[in-house]
């Protein structure tokens, strides 16, 4: 049987339990995709034998009628998810040795529900950038890049190498994990579904930290479904990490198209930028007219904090990210560079091991932690940020969710913008609010540019309503019929 | 703010990275220019804002006082740098 590695996760599993396949031959199949689809640097490392042997424990399983939510399912974990045993770089030279001796609670979930690895993928360094130009492995290509192009388009980031893995058919859904928009923009860029949920809902234990009041891991597919299916399996309370919630995580799969009607669905004013390009401007208005047709109705909101929220997150995330990264010293795991004393040895083992990025917001994080300036940008921040969810809550007393573009553009190409930080930052005007609210927040693929690339709409919920999510992502989805695929797609 | 050579020399020996000279000038410019962008939240009227620390309530609940890890000293050295007898081996701390 051959295009096993188009399959989705829903069509998959169905075929799994019908045994019309096997686990083996899917996981073979998205293998050799990945061999052939290797000019995309979309992984950093492959699992190939652990593959194999998960792929024929689940088959074993499900020739007993037996198996998870995920039994034999084929998927690919951005390299921030410890995995015992198999080497997770955070996309740094600092762990590029790195072997973990334990498991992340996300990945835990998923094998126990019978996933299989495929292997590691490729994102920004310690998942800082918008592009995945920062990694210390190479930057990864978007699938959509046209063929013959002198430079190739970026795959959005942090989460690129997944994003870029599952647009292409390397793999049927793949891990990610969102700070400020690293799952919903590269989703966008690559034309594909990625869901963060609410802060909370997935247990960041044993995931690379960034900026722990932001990070939030979450779910890639080429359909609604099958994200729900994945993000149901990731989701779960757990002790071991003090901000996940203790809630009953719904069965999402469960979800079916035709359900918008009588929602109320919020454009919220301020997302029109001056200067935003008029086909993202017109693919939001057909996105509203889309679930109007379907029985939403359409209410502008009002969301005034919303030109703050960028300059909020640049204090806030690099300010946690200055204290996580503080552990990186060269003394327990990672990187060792020596110098005359123990000060040097940890000045230059964090000068080599970080790239300039992580250097820059190390350095910002550091400077607005400082005597003297702390109530002046971390303390100030923390009450814009206050400010900003205020924003959603009095918007939210007028609708069930938003509606936004992704991003304010199509994939950009590689080196673009790389020179000046504030226009990479601004990538993430859309998408950065929902981090500093703690929402959920959904990207579907809704349309092309004028140049052919696929552009993304948001869908924002209230706190833990994800099911409103899929359903109105659902709803985009059928209208879209968004059907079109990447040059670079692989066939097997 | 913007920030001089001397001031990303000083939060550079905060955060413990070597930054080479011929680098500092980029750097301060490359820095003064982020934090300008950052500095219009001046213009939010933030007073009687409490500052926002978690974006949901935490309940703290109490766990039982047991062992449920440790006793995994390979583990936990099985990265080390540099190893022995056991031990991590570190720079010299004290003279």
């Amino acid at each position: 049987m051959t295009g096993l590695n188009r399959l989705g996760l829903v069509e998959a599993r169905d075929l799994l339990r019908r045994r019309a396949i096997s686990a083996v031959e899917l996981a073979r199949a998205c293998l050799a995709a990945m061999e052939r689809g290797r000019a995309l640097n979309a992984f950093i490392t492959e699992t190939p034998e652990r593959a194999l042997a998960m792929a024929e424990a689940a088959d074993a399983r499900l020739a007993r009628g037996e198996g998870g939510l995920l039994e034999g399912l084929p998927i690919a974990v951005k390299d921030l998810f410890c995995t015992a045993g198999v080497r997770t770089t955070a996309g740094s030279r600092m762990l590029a040795n790195f072997v973990p001796p334990y498991e992340s609670t996300v990945t835990a979930k998923l094998w126990a529900e019978g996933a299989v690895l495929l292997g590691k993928t490729n994102l920004d360094e310690f998942a800082m950038g918008s592009s995945n130009t920062t990694s210390a492995f190479g930057p990864v290509v978007n699938p959509w890049t046209p063929p013959d192009v002198p430079q190739p388009l970026v795959p959005g980031g942090s989460s690129g190498g997944s994003a870029a893995a599952v647009a292409a058919g390397l793999c049927p859904a793949a891990t990610g994990t969102d700070t400020g928009g690293s799952i919903r923009q590269p989703a966008s860029f690559c034309g594909i579904v990625g869901i963060k949920p609410t802060y909370g809902r997935c247990s960041r234990w044993g995931i690379v930290a960034f900026a722990s009041s932001l990070d939030q891991a979450g779910a890639f597919a080429r359909s609604v479904a099958d994200a729900a299916l994945l993000l149901r399996a990731m989701a779960g309370f757990d002790p071991k990490d003090g901000t996940s919630a203790d809630l009953p995580v719904p069965d999402w799969s469960a979800t079916r198209a035709g359900q918008v009607r009588g929602l109320r669905i919020g454009i919220p004013k301020e997302y029109r930028l001056d200067g935003m390009p008029a086909e993202i401007e017109a693919l939001w208005a057909r996105g509203a007219e889309w679930l109007r047709a379907q029985g939403a109705e359409i209410v502008e909101v009002s969301l005034p904090h919303t030109r703050y929220a960028l300059p909020t997150y640049y204090i806030v995330a690099p300010a946690e990210a200055s204290s996580n990264l503080a552990r990186y010293d060269g003394m327990r795991y990672g990187l060792r560079v020596p110098g005359r004393d123990l000060v040097d040895t940890y000045k230059k083992t964090r000068a080599e091991g970080f790239g300039a990025e992580v250097r820059r917001r190390i350095l910002i994080g550091t400077y607005v932690l400082s005597a003297g300036y702390y109530d002046a940008y971390y303390l100030k921040a923390q009450k814009v940020r206050r400010r900003i969810v205020e924003d959603f809550e009095a918007a939210f007393a007028h609708c069930d969710a938003l509606l936004t573009p992704t991003a304010p553009s199509a994939a950009f190409r590689i080196g673009e913008k790389s020179d000046d930080p504030v226009a990479m930052y601004l990538n993430d005007v859309f998408t950065v609010t929902v981090n500093l609210a703690g929402l959920p927040g959904i990207s579907v693929p809704a349309g092309l540019s004028t140049e052919g690339l696929p552009l993304g709409l948001q869908v924002i919920g209230r706190p833990w309503d994800e099911a409103t999510l899929f359903e109105i992502g659902l709803a985009l989805e059928e209208a879209a019929g968004f059907v079109a695929r990447p040059a670079g797609a692989v066939e097997v | 703010m913007s920030v001089d050579r001397a001031t990303v020399a000083r939060v550079a020996d905060l955060a413990r990275i070597a930054i080479p000279e011929d680098q500092l000038d980029h750097l301060a410019s490359e820095l003064s220019g982020i934090l300008a962008w950052i500095e219009q939240l001046a213009e939010v009227d933030t007073s009687g804002v409490e500052p926002l620390r978690s974006v949901h309530p935490i309940r703290r609940t109490w766990r039982a006082d047991e062992v449920t890890d440790g006793g995994c000293r390979e583990a936990i050295l099985a990265n080390a740098p540099e190893r022995e007898d056991g031990y991590f081996v570190v720079p010299r701390v004290v003279e």
